[in-house]
């Protein structure tokens, strides 16, 4: 059933999976070296989410530069694509199954490059549920995909730099931010930004947002408790451990930090740690021909995601020519990451604020009532169904291994919802069912209990 | 030319020049109600343009809208030209298009 695409060869080289700043770099490296390189991506445009655009023009000059080298690079893009499966080939190699527009698609590659990169950790609490709560990411990708936030007031909470910079972005298109309510404390703040005198760059574009947003109250050591509304979120009550108080909204945005996107990198069989892909330093995962770039190896920012992405490149086709001065960038962006990791750590209270009829599994309209407190998360899903609606845990997931400290099981194909159709066309004829399953051999069995965080 | 036999064709990586606001639009038809957008935005932008902030019903029928905009959450599920689920954040308008938040026929 699946229709034969005819300007693209079914083998490459080399398969990027994600089209972000990792994936973007990785591309082009691969590319230039003259390799056939497949950049896939589900969304119909690069760029990720930092890039994101409708239109080149609205991007920071570095980034459309990229995206330039990566038109003239070789790199054949195939958008619009989900990944459903990917596996080792018997013959050698892997194959891709990707859906798009509801149909099947198979590509072979000789060397996988995982730039999947990351998405929003959202916290449940009471009304989370409502309309017009977005997560912050989520608010710049609407609006950098056309929505219009112009009139509306928006209140902002979680913890981060994203906070501020999606504000800024919010209010220089017409939004009203009443609030940013940072769950970090202000101690931990001060320390913060009196380190970034290391990264002048960096202070000056936090001075600049503060800037932009005159009429904004910022208020640290301060979390959301609820939203309320009746269609859609009408207001939402704050607090700083001691007093609450109601802001009155039309949107509510939260951004409680980044989760690595590891679902591939799992379906293949690299070892993931602690929620990240474990890579060595020139970007190998622990499976033979998988490489991982950007944010799914540990969260640390768009200029990582591009030194770690020409890393995995160079790697891939075995050139190396450069790469200790990317070696040095690295260093630098992951030290600044840590920093931030620790700077915006989650604080305690957050794990007491979702009630007993606040839903955890949107997908299921599962309510923390439903589960028993000594369920492992898989008792949990075959008790309730947390985690086997059509996001397969990945907003629940997260949200339930940080209250919890328990984490969710291992992917199952099809990676992505796919129809009937994709599904039967790009299944391997190699898969036997006598062989015992060695076409899979690189991929983890179903795990009965759960790994340790 | 057929829906189909277009979304065969690799979509480019380039995205116009020119500044957001120059980009011409399209008419599409959101459920039942035409509707003219920008024609390089998404359908999730074109229905939260059109005023829509329940894109689904959960099971017990409350109100949802898209939550993270890149793909993950798939609370934006609309059906359009037919095909249910689609992801609304990662499909981009296409002049005729006809969007429908109704649950789908099972």
């Amino acid at each position: 059933m699946s229709e034969r695409v005819p300007e693209l060869s079914h083998a490459f080289d080399v398969a990027v999976i994600g089209a972000g700043p990792a994936g973007i770099a990785a591309a082009t490296r691969a590319a230039e070296a003259g390799r056939s390189t497949v950049l896939l991506d589900a969304s119909p445009r690069p760029g990720g989410q930092i890039w994101r655009h409708r239109t080149r023009a609205e991007l920071p000059a570095p980034a459309r530069r990229r995206l330039e080298r990566l038109d003239r690079s070789g790199a054949v893009p195939l958008l619009g694509a989900a990944v459903v499966d990917a596996r080792a080939d018997r013959a050698g190699g892997f194959v891709l199954s990707l859906e798009r527009d509801a149909e099947g698609i198979s590509l072979r590659a000789g060397r996988i490059i995982l730039a999947t990169g990351a998405r929003e950790l959202f916290l449940p609490f009471p009304g989370w549920t409502l309309p017009n709560m977005i997560g912050v990411g989520g608010a710049q990708a609407l609006l950098r995909s056309g929505a219009s936030f112009s009139g509306k007031r928006v209140v902002i909470a979680g913890s981060g730099p994203l906070l501020l910079a999606v504000a800024a972005t919010l209010r220089a298109h017409g939004a009203t931010v009443a609030v940013i309510a940072e769950q970090a404390s202000k101690r931990a703040l001060l320390r913060f930004h009196a380190g970034l005198w290391r990264t002048p760059g960096r202070l000056a574009r936090a001075l600049a947002y503060r800037a932009a947003l005159p009429g904004t109250r910022f208020v640290p050591d301060a979390w959301v408790v609820r939203a309320d509304g009746d269609d859609a979120v009408r207001e939402v009550t704050l607090t700083d451990g001691r007093r609450s108080w109601i802001e009155r909204c039309d949107v509510l945005c939260t951004g409680f930090g980044l989760v690595p996107n590891t679902e591939l990198a799992e379906l293949l069989g690299c070892d993931v740690d602690d929620g990240r892909v474990r890579v060595d330093p020139w970007q190998r995962t622990t499976v033979d021909g998988v490489f991982c770039a950007g944010e799914p190896t540990g969260i640390a920012g768009a200029t990582a995601s591009l030194v770690e992405g020409e890393i995995a490149g160079a790697a891939a086709v075995l050139d190396t020519s450069g790469l200790d001065r990317l070696f040095a960038f690295r260093r630098r962006e992951h030290e600044f990451a840590r920093r931030l990791e620790s700077t915006f750590a989650l604080r305690p209270e957050l794990r007491e604020v979702p009630e007993q009829d606040t839903i955890l599994c949107r997908c299921e309209d599962v309510a923390f009532s439903a589960l028993e407190p000594g369920w492992s998360f898989r008792q949990a899903m075959l008790y309730t169904r947390i985690g086997m609606g059509p996001c397969q845990g990945r907003i629940c997931g997260p949200a339930y291994r940080h209250l919890f400290g328990r984490a969710p099981r291992a992917v199952r194909v099809p990676a992505s919802p796919a129809s009937v159709g994709t599904l039967a066309s790009t299944l391997t004829p190699q898969q036997d069912p006598d062989d015992g399953g060695a076409a899979h051999a690189s991929r983890p069995g179903p795990r009965d209990g759960d790994t340790a965080p | 030319m057929s829906e189909r036999s277009e979304a065969r064709r690799p979509a480019p990586t380039g995205a116009p020049a020119g500044p957001p606001g120059a980009a011409p639009t399209v008419a599409i038809e959101v459920d039942g109600e035409i509707v003219r957008v920008a024609s390089d935005i998404t359908v999730a932008a074109a229905l939260l343009l059109a005023g829509t902030t329940a894109f689904r019903r959960s099971v017990d029928g409350a109100p949802r809208g898209p939550i993270c905009g890149m793909g993950t959450c798939y609370e934006c599920r609309v059906t359009i030209d037919g095909l249910a689920h689609r992801r609304a954040c990662l499909v981009p308008v296409r002049d005729g298009m006809k969007i429908s938040t109704a649950a789908p026929e099972p």
